[in-house]
């Protein structure tokens, strides 16, 4: 029997159809992974499940009885809890009060017991094997931590089915498999888990069944042993396996190299890197590979001069110079794409066009205007480059989808015309396709002899697009390999040292 | 033995009862009397309707919003009470009516803010400007309150005599049982650590089902209610009422919450911390008028220093905490 099931359910937003007849169903003791990319509906799906909004036709059914949620509080009494991508709790109360808030045991006279919280709050956590001081405030903790925290109180209630929204974005590897192992813990017990995430290895992991959507609609639902991971990418983009294998065979990598463009010669920074050398020429891609926390992103700020460089020297085009600024890297004409395009990157409430003009406005000086038409004719043209989805360039950036998002930061430093750009997971959180076309068009710009620096923390894309790769651990550079070497063998083998 | 280690979060108002021994140590020092028992209780006495009204504004503050109504509600029920008896109306029923309409205004301002999601800092800013206008509507010019018996029951009969020439008079007293019981509240309670949650992140708070609506109307509620006893307290300290009365006073609430060590951003602070942000206040007062050379307006000076500190203190303990869990 089936504990969720979900029969043509649609949404309707404002004459668009987020969801267009979806059957879904989970049963009681298994991962089930929903996959899609970004728009196809999995988080429309999961609202209407959860009741933050109601569907405009079909209907949900748990535990055998149909049931119409008004909010996740109603479907939270059902048995039905979410644990949200970006942690979603209070870092300022004490992890106790984050895992009893709102449902705290009471004295007689109707006063919350503290050290009752206490208790309570200690055996949400060893359910998960958890041992901490529940005491501390929440933002004392690791993110990790924090994330086993929101699952403490999503099981605190009678939860029969647990929803993991892209739980391990923001976890390294080790603290991936802790939460794997809570998860498969949990379906011991007899719990149904529905898992959203972008990373495919992943899903292979733990997942027993997995359901695909795709624009809307149910592509369909299939066991994991059964479903070879290029056809559920194949599915999830709406390609043959064929066509995918032609994206990827697509990206022709640049063999010819000019001069160094950049070197530094043991830049480091106490606390933060050892001292390591970078050289990069003309039209060559270099990878930076390493886990989360290996000094990759480091690396990348020590050249960009945000995080200025105290020990070493570095060159640019054969010129001695000192990066102790991002002014400085920009007049040099280097570029760096930062990790977190949320944070570092888009101007959320800006059009495309003022996000695409503003570094090259930014190296120009404000004196230096441009014409309106000047910035219309620069946008159209990278949007026409970069293949950017959108209507026109006077389009806010915050509707675009990730990818695009990601391609209109590209096209802002393209336009300032650097040397050397360096991308920082340009690729993270964006679908399979517009990875795809990000990854070639990077090829693209070495064969106009850019000198590239790439990071990213999916292997594969570092094999694939990189001519040498330098190999990081535990915030020191502990081999590198160029050419014929790079394999995903080699690049593991150095890392795991 | 485990290692004992101070937690961060009560540094803050660890800071303004510490800053409140220096001061009161300073006057002692430099003054003869300072010390004895009758200044520190006059020092509640003179600020037990300020204490009461930063009751409320603590709790707004701390779910991320602001009051700047509690001036105006102040000389509004003021006014009206000390109307109401000059007419004739009985005093316990001038001072029902003057509470419930400061609880259907706090109710009011609360319901606009979150029903259509309007800044808080906007709706009571216009709740000040009406109120303040219905204050001069009820009497241009200030009104005493004499001879009127439920007073003097209260001057007389409800003031406990603890030696010779110290009393504790009956608004001392209900300060006092108003700030235990909000502290009561606001840390045992479900509906006061709401409060905290929402302060703290409103959107995590909406999916961790807490009810953010019901309890903000609820907060901004009682602080209607805080501001109006602390006018009716005001009406029974001066015995008169005066609709020109309090002007600008939200802003010493919001500055003696904040050197009472509550984050204004929300979610961060105690209740309790606000006394010893009104005795800071007091205190500082009492040392100029102790010295009676200094120019009075040095109060503002030194408060305005205070909060400047406080507020940098703040700053830097949210820094130091982030990059803890960093290195976690």
């Amino acid at each position: 029997m089936d504990l969720l099931q979900t029969k043509s359910v649609e949404k309707q937003f404002l004459g668009v159809k987020a969801l267009k007849g979806v059957d879904f169903s989970v049963k009681a003791g298994e991962i089930h992974a929903l996959m899609g990319e970004n728009g196809a509906g999995k988080s429309t799906l999961i609202k209407i499940i959860t009741g933050v909004y109601p569907a405009s036709a079909g209907s949900v059914y748990f535990n055998g009885k149909e049931c119409k949620f008004r909010s996740p509080l109603d479907a939270e009494h059902a048995g039905i809890s979410t644990v949200y991508q970006e942690v979603n709790l209070l870092p300022d109360l004490s992890v106790a009060e984050n895992i009893c808030i709102g449902r705290e045991p009471r004295t007689k006279l109707g006063f919350i017991s503290k050290k009752q919280r206490k208790v309570q709050a200690r055996k949400a956590l060893a359910r998960l094997d958890i041992d901490i001081n529940v005491g501390e405030n929440l933002s004392s903790y690791s993110i990790a931590i924090q994330q086993l925290v929101a699952i403490a109180r999503a099981l605190d209630v009678d939860c029969k089915l647990l929803i993991l929204d892209e739980p391990t974005s923001s976890l390294d590897e080790n603290e991936v498999k802790e939460l794997f192992k809570v998860m498969k813990k949990l379906r011991e017990e007899g719990m149904a888990i529905i898992f959203i995430t972008h990373f495919l290895d992943q899903v292979y992991e733990v997942s027993d069944r997995i359901t695909i959507l795709r624009d809307g609609q149910l592509v369909g639902s299939y066991d994991a042993k059964d479903l070879p991971r290029i056809e559920m990418v194949a599915k999830m983009i709406g390609k043959t396996p064929e066509e995918i294998n032609q994206m990827q065979a697509g990206i022709v990598k640049n063999t010819k190299f000019g001069d160094v463009v950049y070197e530094a010669k043991g830049i480091g920074r106490v606390g933060t890197v050892s001292p390591v050398d970078v050289s990069v020429r003309a039209g060559e891609q270099l990878g930076l590979a390493g886990l989360l926390g290996s000094g990759r992103s480091e690396i990348a700020q020590i050249i960009f001069g945000v995080d200025p460089h105290d020990s070493g020297t570095m060159t640019m085009c054969g010129n001695s110079v000192n990066f102790n600024s991002p002014q400085k890297a920009v007049k040099a004409k280097v570029a760096l794409i930062a990790e977190d395009r949320k944070v570092t990157g888009i101007i959320p409430d800006l059009t495309i066009r003022e996000n695409i003009i503003l570094a090259l406005q930014a190296s120009n000086g404000i004196w230096k205007t441009m014409s309106l038409k000047q910035q219309e004719e620069m946008a159209d043209k990278y949007i026409k480059l970069l293949r950017i989805k959108t209507p026109s360039g006077e389009q806010l950036i915050k509707h675009l989808s990730g990818g695009n998002q990601q391609k209109v930061l590209i096209a802002r430093w393209l336009a300032t015309n650097p040397r050397l750009l360096i991308l920082d997971e340009p690729t993270r959180g964006i679908d399979v396709g517009a990875k795809a076309e990000i990854e070639s068009l990077t090829q693209e710009l070495c064969g106009e002899g850019m000198a590239v620096i790439f990071i990213s923390s999916e292997l594969e894309e570092v094999v694939r697009d990189c001519d040498r790769v330098i190999v990081l651990r535990d915030r020191k550079k502990v081999g590198e390999v160029a050419g014929e070497d790079i394999s995903l063998k080699n690049i593991m083998k150095l890392i795991a040292g | 033995m485990k290692q004992f280690k101070f937690p961060m979060r009560y540094v803050p108002i660890s800071a303004t009862i510490l800053v409140f021994f220096i001061v009161y140590l300073i006057g002692i020092i430099c003054f003869d009397n300072f010390g004895s028992p009758k200044v520190f209780m006059n020092l509640f006495l003179n600020y037990a309707y300020l204490g009461i009204a930063v009751i409320g504004t603590a709790l707004v503050i701390l779910t991320g919003g602001i009051d700047l109504s509690v001036g105006s509600v102040i000389a509004f029920t003021s006014i009206l009470i000390a109307k109401m008896i000059n007419t004739g109306c009985n005093a316990l029923a001038a001072i029902a009516l003057a509470l419930v309409i400061g609880i259907l205004f706090g109710m009011l301002q609360g319901w606009l803010i979150h029903s259509f999601s309007l800044p808080p800092f906007l709706v009571t800013l216009a709740g000040m400007f009406f109120i303040r206008g219905c204050g001069f509507i009820v009497s241009e010019e200030s009104l005493s309150i004499q001879n009127d018996p439920v007073f003097s029951f209260i001057q007389d009969n409800l003031t406990i005599t603890l030696s010779k020439g110290l009393h504790l008079r009956f608004i001392v007293m209900l300060y006092v049982a108003v700030l235990i019981i909000a502290v009561i509240f606001s840390q045992r309670t479900r509906a006061g650590r709401s409060i905290y949650a929402i302060g703290d992140n409103e959107l995590a708070a909406t999916l961790m089902g807490i009810p953010v609506g019901r309890t903000k109307i609820m907060t901004y509620t009682i602080a209607g209610f805080c501001s109006a006893l602390a006018g009716v307290v005001y009406a029974i300290y001066l015995k008169a009422g005066n609709p020109l009365n309090c002007v600008g006073l939200e802003m010493d609430a919001i500055a003696a919450v904040v050197i009472g060590g509550t984050l204004l951003t929300g979610g961060v602070g105690y209740v309790f911390g606000s006394l010893f942000g009104v005795l800071v206040l007091g205190l500082i007062q009492t040392l100029i008028q102790f010295n009676g050379h200094i120019n009075s307006w040095w109060t503002r000076i030194i408060v305005g220093l205070l909060v400047l500190a406080f507020i940098f203190m703040q700053n830097l303990i949210t820094k130091i905490s982030k990059s803890k869990s960093k290195s976690h």
